[in-house]
């Protein structure tokens, strides 16, 4: 019995929701008979185009290569210093006004300036999906470091452990449901920024082909096919992404 | 062997505390004995505990010294393990992995092995692999007492320690507790407000007084283990420690 409702209410219902705002899209189109917007079975044709003639996947490729790249360099650079904030008063203390600071300005306010630095080719949305993802992620670990449960650091120091064991099965072990927090925040932004970047001047991505569908005749069948093709893909990297709360070693945190 | 003086394990004297204006701890001195059980209780909020954190090396006192095996205490170490009353085995580590967490030297399989037995020990065999959240509270204070008595602590600093259980299952760790120490003596300090709990357990009982805390009275407890607590005698003393707390 409960397994039906939860099954009706995690599929069923969203499912409804979705139908019913296609169908209510695709009666405005028919009644309002505009030459412009498309039917979403228009849409549904434009996507098909794109993928028989497989520049669909090259769009897709050009951003996911992106934003893996962007991604994991603030990964790289944004974990260690996280860590090393949280831990280190002094450092957090520095460094953190800056963040701070630096945090707000929105990634887009930064796509003058990658132009000016990295030009136009892929390093300017590398770039730019740095800059927006690595501050999520530093804050978050540091975050986590500061707020770690003092009687683990006392039980810890009670047994006299070397720092090294206490920074692998104490400091990290207890951090990681936050780093993990953090990186579910910088890919969700990270994607956010890739699309946005890709308007500007660039010859792949999805978000090129979104301008490109627009300026080359009003195909806005190809842009609201982008569109949804994007908030799938932004969904699938988040469901990726928190597959990592299953890990056993997190697991502590999302029970009770 | 040198010199040492095995009969005064752990030596309290007169250490004093204040947290800025507000004095916690007043010229509180004590002793206790290789193998003692000593119990202190004392009203909430007293300086309990903070007395337990000076003596186990986590704060500093303002004034006084803490001498354990005649050395002065100058941290935690894992001579003494503290097992306290919110408890703090990993959540992120299995009961294996939290007991073989404070071993170091032996070979792995040597480590595995005097874990399984502790955890053996305290009833828990079977739940080796098991993570914490998986286990009941009275499961999880199991695991904290098998990770303490695993490294083979000569102390154990006991704050509150069953306080957080329902009244069945805190004497059944009572009573779990005085049969390990039967195995394996140790020299045990308790902070309890459940006089009953210190009766049932300890040589001595410590009684304090409202902060500063000081200590108030001493009572020994010369009944043979196991103890009931229905005793005239062990009601005799119960009724006495109670007067002393101002019931």
């Amino acid at each position: 019995m409960s397994k039906i409702v939860t099954a009706l209410t995690r599929i069923v219902l969203p499912a409804l929701v979705i139908a019913l705002l296609i169908a209510i899209w695709w009666i405005v189109v028919a009644r309002s008979e505009s030459p412009i917007f498309p039917t979403p079975w228009q849409v549904v044709t434009g996507v098909w185009e794109l993928v028989k003639d497989g520049t669909i996947w090259d769009h897709i490729g050009a951003s996911l290569f992106r934003v893996g790249v962007g991604f994991g360099l603030a990964f790289l650079v944004a974990i260690p210093l996280g860590l090393w904030m949280g831990w280190v008063s002094g450092a957090f203390y520095t460094l953190n006004p800056l963040f701070q600071m630096l945090r707000p300005i929105s990634p887009i306010a930064w796509i003058p300036v990658a132009i000016l630095w990295f030009g136009i080719g892929d390093l300017s949305p590398i770039f730019l999906i740095f800059i927006s993802s690595v501050f999520p992620m530093i804050v978050q670990t540091t975050a986590g470091v500061r707020t770690i449960d003092r009687r683990y650091l006392r039980a810890a120091a009670n047994f006299g452990v070397s720092r090294w064991v206490l920074f692998r099965r104490v400091v990290i072990p207890a951090v990681l449901p936050e780093i993990i927090v953090g990186m579910r925040i910088g890919i969700g932004v990270a994607w956010l920024v890739v699309v946005a970047a890709e308007m500007i001047a660039l010859h792949s991505g999805l978000g090129y082909l979104i301008m490109d569908s627009r300026n080359a005749g009003n195909r806005y069948d190809l842009v609201i096919a982008s569109m949804i093709i994007i908030g799938v893909i932004g969904l699938m990297l988040d469901g990726v992404t928190r597959l990592l709360e299953r890990l056993k070693t997190v697991k502590w945190r999302y029970v009770r | 062997m040198s010199a040492r003086k095995p009969d005064k394990k752990i030596v309290v004297d007169a250490i004093g505390k204040s947290f800025g204006a507000l004095p916690v701890i007043d010229r509180v001195s004590l002793e206790v004995r290789d193998g003692e059980f000593v119990a202190i209780v004392g009203p909430s909020g007293c300086g309990k505990s903070t007395l337990l954190n000076i003596i186990a090396g986590f704060e500093r006192p303002d004034r006084g010294t803490v001498r354990i095996d005649g050395a002065e205490r100058a941290g935690p170490s894992p001579k003494g393990i503290m097992i306290s009353q919110h408890g703090s085995v990993f959540p992120w580590l299995t009961v294996q992995e939290n007991l073989m967490f404070g071993l170091n030297g032996a070979s792995r399989r040597d480590k595995v092995a005097l874990a399984d037995r502790y955890t053996a020990m305290v009833g828990l065999k079977g739940f080796e692999t098991a993570y914490p959240h998986e286990l009941s509270g009275g499961m999880l204070k199991r695991v904290e007492l098998a990770r303490a008595l695993v490294v083979k602590p000569e102390i154990l600093y006991m704050d509150e320690p069953f306080s957080a259980l329902d009244a069945l299952m805190s004497l059944r760790m009572q009573t779990e507790l005085r049969r390990i120490l039967d195995e394996e003596r140790h020299t045990v300090l308790l902070i309890t407000h459940d006089v009953e709990e210190a009766i049932n357990l300890a040589d001595r009982v410590l009684v304090l007084s409202p902060r500063p805390a000081t200590i108030q009275t001493v009572f020994d407890v010369n009944l043979p283990h196991p103890r009931k607590l229905s005793s005239p005698e062990a009601q005799g003393l119960r009724e006495a420690i109670l007067k002393e707390l101002g019931l």
